[in-house]
């Protein structure tokens, strides 16, 4: 793809964020707050795609610990979120 | 063969992204209520699972036995201590995933480099080439950054504010380095020692950059640092040509953005000011400080207990005080007698209270307080001069009248909990030491005003005997 091709998608997508987050209320700021981290986690994938191809010592273990660094990223984000979201309840 | 032609076809695995980051935006889109918000974070877990089922198809990705290592690693690490952390400490491990996530992007961003040397064709094209160098550097600063934030909140390092002489120019200096390198390398220079100069000036600017803020401003730093990491997310994405990341990643800078700014409005401070640093610890001149004792109403238990009972209409005023003291579970318990006696009772969030956006309902409906009785500000304000009594417990500055009246107090305009204006405030608190900012506050002075003295959770526990004896 090209470069400004990926620019425009990367635009729009910083006003879809804006709108999405603007409607969550503060109540749930912490979890979202929490989501997003995980959904940041994506970087994982950055990881992924370069191990293979990666020549030497160096680069693979700097892959390893880029997909670890990743993996806590997004396990632990999306779990340490759904827990919060659990216990928002109404009363019953 | 003809599967597995059709699964390695770069097209298919670009339309599974497209799934992905449209999982993204609905997890966000539901997180805009709490009975859906559950749901939303199920729904962007699975996006994330088809995002890494996608790429793992890709023709050229292989060695799987480091791929399975490193994710066992991270899977060892973060279940545990997402399954284990207690809901007071959630802005460290916010802080904490946060750091992780940058450190990968910068390590990401540096084996590209080092790959494109080594592969004979020198610096990669500029388009990749540039966002790399961007998502070095950010990635770097909030790695460390994080990693700082964490350390001040689980107080493994002093909140105060640390600084040294000439902190900005320091921090301007080593912004410098890193821009100029990253130029150097852009401008033509193949070189990976340039390349590792920028990640350790970025590194040393993310520890400068988070050290002189003080504790309580931490929430903004954590909410900045989110955004950063979103954003070197993205930027790796334009250098990988990975339209999720740059979709994914965008949300998160475009979240953390709006997040920023929400709580620095709601500090009164703005953005510029936080990270000059220096508040939380550099001691703010008290207004009207005349060294004057005046004048405060002290109560006890049984007639706070009557006072309540009686009501028709209580609003808790929680602070972060109600945290450390742990008495949110009391509250709630006193909350419940309450209400079997007839009385309506609220809780008013200030946006600020707790240490980052939200955190205070977290912690109450951990304590099983139901949500749709968590009042937003602008919700709960109107709804004070029809409130019979305003319990504030551990909350001092955000009740403050000052904000809304002495033109020369340091905390005016910040928005407030305009709890004066109930019928009746009772005031729990340790002592009368000011609040951390160190200004007074004229709420406590006031005459429909009369103070509870002591530990929050045992006052809370005193009340709540007192109302099941009535």
């Amino acid at each position: 793809m090209d470069l400004l091709t990926e620019l425009t998608i990367l635009v729009l997508a910083a006003f879809v964020g804006f709108e999405v987050i603007s409607k969550v209320p503060n109540t749930l700021h912490t979890p979202l707050m929490s989501a997003t981290n995980a959904i940041h986690g994506i970087v994982l994938l950055g990881g992924l795609y370069l191990i293979g191809p990666a020549e030497g010592f160096l680069n693979n273990f700097l892959c390893v610990i880029a997909i670890a660094f990743g993996t806590i990223n997004v396990v632990g984000g999306f779990l340490v979120t759904d827990r919060m979201l659990e216990m928002f309840k109404r009363r019953d | 063969m003809y599967t597995a032609t059709f699964l390695q076809d770069p097209d298919f695995i670009r339309s599974l992204y497209i799934v992905a980051f449209a999982l993204f935006i609905i997890d966000l889109r539901l997180m805009n209520h709490p009975r859906t918000a559950r749901k939303g974070n199920i729904l962007g877990a699975i996006g994330m699972g088809i995002a890494v089922i996608a790429t793992l198809l890709i023709e050229s990705v292989g060695d799987y036995g480091l791929i399975a290592l490193g994710v066992a690693v991270g899977t060892a690490v973060g279940v545990p201590a997402a399954r284990s952390v207690k809901m007071t400490a959630m802005p460290q491990m916010v802080a904490l995933f946060n750091g992780v996530g940058g450190g990968a992007v910068a390590l990401i961003s540096f084996v590209e480099y080092r790959e494109a040397l080594a592969g004979g064709g020198g610096n990669p094209a500029l388009d990749a080439l540039i966002p790399a160098l961007f998502a070095a550097i950010i990635g770097s600063v909030s790695f460390w950054g994080s990693n700082i934030a964490f350390g001040k909140l689980q107080e493994l390092i002093p909140g105060r504010p640390i600084q040294l002489p000439g902190q900005q120019f320091i921090n301007i200096g080593l912004l410098a380095v890193c821009v100029g390198c990253a130029i150097a390398i852009a401008a033509g220079t193949e070189s990976e020692a340039l390349f590792v100069v920028i990640l350790v000036a970025a590194a040393v600017l993310g520890n400068m950059f988070v050290l002189p803020i003080g504790g309580a401003d931490m929430p903004v730093v954590i909410s900045l640092l989110n955004a950063f990491t979103g954003l070197s997310a993205a930027a790796a994405g334009l250098a990988l040509d990975n339209v999720a990341l740059i979709v994914a990643g965008m949300l998160v800078g475009a979240s953390g953005s709006i997040l920023t700014m929400l709580m620095a409005e709601a500090m009164n401070r703005s953005i510029a000011n936080i990270f000059k640093g220096g508040f939380g610890g550099v001691s703010v001149a008290p207004a009207a400080g005349d060294g004057e004792a005046k004048p405060v109403r002290s109560t006890d238990p049984a007639d706070v207990a009557i006072q309540l009972s009686y009501a028709r209409k209580v609003v808790v005023a929680p602070g972060y005080g109600l945290a450390v003291a742990q008495a949110q579970h009391t509250v709630r318990e006193l909350a419940d007698a309450l209400e079997k006696r007839g009385v309506e009772v609220l809780y008013a969030i200030h946006p600020v209270a707790g240490r980052m956006p939200g955190h205070m309902n977290v912690l109450l409906a951990e304590a099983d307080v139901p949500y749709d009785h968590l009042k937003e500000m602008d919700e709960i304000n109107p709804e004070f001069p029809q409130t019979d009594v305003a319990l504030v417990i551990g909350a001092n500055d955000v009740t403050n009248p000052a904000a809304r009246e002495q033109t020369d107090s340091p905390i005016y305009g910040m928005p407030i909990l305009d709890v004066d204006k109930a019928a009746s405030v009772i005031v729990l608190k340790r002592s009368m030491n000011t609040g951390f900012a160190g200004i007074d506050n004229p709420l406590f002075y006031a005459e429909n005003t009369s103070l509870l003295f002591g530990d929050a959770k045992e006052s809370v526990q005193k009340v709540l005997k007192e109302v099941e004896e009535l």
